[in-house]
């Protein structure tokens, strides 16, 4: 059956509901935080502002104390409350949303040391355009994958799962560009190579935030469809399902 | 309130159509359905009543042969009385009355044909509390045998290991056979009981609430009991501790005031129920 993002609060056990409740806004506040990582983190390459880069990198273990406290939150329900249907979709969803957000703080860290790098040997601003388009594109798929998360929007989720087949064509493209680079400019190979890790980290946080949306629609709809190519998913099937 | 007087034939014809009459349909959800040649029990249209009081209406449903099949509800959803229902301990009831058919493998359980004690060996039961006779362990597992009669004592002895070690109680009593049955513990006593059902050769075992008197340990001893005998015979357990129905069992049926809201595969049932009614109930919510 199709669930609220109400229904978490309408146990008899008002204790219960504020467990999930809780863990809900935990997940919501390190998403916050690793959204503004991300966002950070291209900002220090574009900027060339280094000290925000170091500051990302510092706030990486923030980022990973909120995974673990999570967890162990998680962990307290299931060992506690042995949860059921609904709510044991969501106890899974947390466990496995905070593993993904983690990465993408990992990922945005990744970004902003490769970009005090960049700052520090002075090479220009060759191959920012592809940053800048692909990093707006994956930020937005961060903050649609929270959005969908926290509204238990299956419809937007699935959204995602075809933007993430888009942000791949980009990445792929911007690659073929960065390597033409290259070739024509032997002294650009070290700059272009951390432009390059960069524009990975990037097009992974997307399969991140595409992971993110996969469990919303767990979440709800019970369904798994993880592993399952975008093309052969029934979006209208999946809406009826419920 | 005084004793009320067995009702006459024309009263009970009377109370079942006053009271089936304004029976709801059943709550329609999806139920899953076995075919006759994978089912031992098959339950059509049930309503039952105690008195004017509707306690089940018109149930459907089919329990597969070599699996266990959990009823679960909140009290008062008349999962006991469905239990109850299959091995016609309502007959002793002279206030119940009854619509609908149950067939054991196929034959109708009301036939006139049908002898209800031989119905209670293929259709054994095993009850909240445990109720060893006050005899040896020995006496016990053999009661049945004996009520059956012509089995020499030799064959009486093997059965009694064998229904023993099938109820994973023979390595601790069989240095004691002839001890009283009530120097066992709670957990070792629903065992003999089980070992005393087991030993008349059943084709379903009944099981009501059978762990909810025992410590954990005990208690998992005799779900690890209800694991493994479902190669030898079918099994249907009614339990309020729905992880007891989560972990043991292959099928879940939830119950409701009566009906059947939904039927299916105990993993489907307990991670993604298709209906908010079982949803509500398995996960604690107000309805």
């Amino acid at each position: 059956m199709d669930i609220s993002s109400d229904i978490h609060s309408q146990h008899i056990s008002r204790q219960f509901n504020q467990e999930l409740e809780e863990l809900k806004t935990h997940l919501m506040a390190m998403g916050g935080l690793v959204e503004k990582q991300v966002q950070d983190a291209v900002a220090a390459l574009l900027e060339g502002d280094s000290a925000l880069g170091r500051q990302v990198v510092d706030n990486d273990r923030a980022v990973n104390d909120m995974q673990i406290k999570i967890d162990a939150e998680c962990t307290q329900v299931l060992a506690r409350r042995q949860p059921t249907a609904s709510d044991l979709r969501l106890v899974l969803a947390v466990i496995r949303a905070a593993s993904d957000l983690e990465r993408i703080g990992d990922e945005a860290s990744k970004i902003a040391r490769n970009a005090c790098e960049l700052i520090d040997g002075d090479n220009g601003s060759r191959g920012f355009v592809e940053v800048r388009m692909i990093s707006e594109h994956v930020r937005r798929m961060v903050r649609d994958a929270l959005t969908s998360f926290a509204r238990f929007d299956t419809e937007l989720a699935l959204k995602l799962v075809h933007e993430d087949e888009e942000v791949d064509n980009e990445y792929q493209s911007a690659m073929r560009s960065l390597m033409t680079f290259m070739m024509e400019d032997a002294r650009s190979i070290s700059p272009v190579l951390s432009l390059m890790w960069i524009l990975r980290a990037l097009e992974r946080i997307g399969d991140h935030a595409n992971n993110l949306a996969e469990y919303v629609v767990y979440l709800v709809k019970g369904m798994d469809i993880r592993h399952t190519d975008p093309d052969d998913l029934d979006a209208e099937a999946i809406a009826r399902k419920g | 309130m005084g004793w009320r007087r067995a009702p006459s034939a024309g009263h009970r014809e009377r109370a079942l159509e006053s009271v089936f009459t304004s029976s709801p349909a059943t709550a329609g959800g999806p139920i899953i359905d076995f075919a006759a040649d994978e089912s031992c029990l098959a339950i059509e249209g049930l309503s039952l009543a105690y008195g004017e009081t509707p306690a089940l209406r018109d149930l459907t449903l089919r329990v597969p042969r070599h699996r266990v099949t959990a009823f679960i509800g909140p009290s008062g959803c008349g999962k006991s009385t469905l239990l109850r229902a299959l091995n016609r301990l309502h007959d002793l009831n002279e206030e119940v009355v009854r619509r609908g058919e149950i067939r054991l493998e196929g034959q109708d359980i009301h036939a006139p044909e049908v002898d209800v004690a031989e119905l209670r060996r293929r259709v054994g039961m095993v009850f909240q509390a445990p109720n060893p006779f006050p005899m040896s362990i020995y006496d016990n597992v053999a009661f049945g045998l004996r009520l059956q009669g012509g089995l020499r004592k030799r064959r009486i002895d093997d059965t009694v290991e064998w229904a023993l070690q099938s109820a994973a109680l023979w390595e601790e009593v069989k240095d004691r056979l002839r001890a009283s049955a009530w120097t066992l513990s709670g957990g070792q006593q629903q065992r003999l009981v089980i070992a005393r059902t087991l030993a008349v050769g059943p084709e379903v075992l009944l099981l009501d609430e059978p762990a909810s008197a025992l410590d954990p340990i005990s208690t998992l001893k005799i779900e690890e009991l209800i694991r493994n005998l479902k190669s030898r015979l079918s099994l249907v357990l009614v339990t309020h501790n729905m992880q007891q129905a989560a972990r043991v069992s292959d099928y879940t049926a939830f119950l409701q005031r009566g009906e059947l809201v939904e039927y299916g595969p105990t993993q489907t049932l307990f991670t993604n129920p298709r209906l908010a009614r079982t949803e509500n109930y398995i996960t604690g919510r107000m309805t």
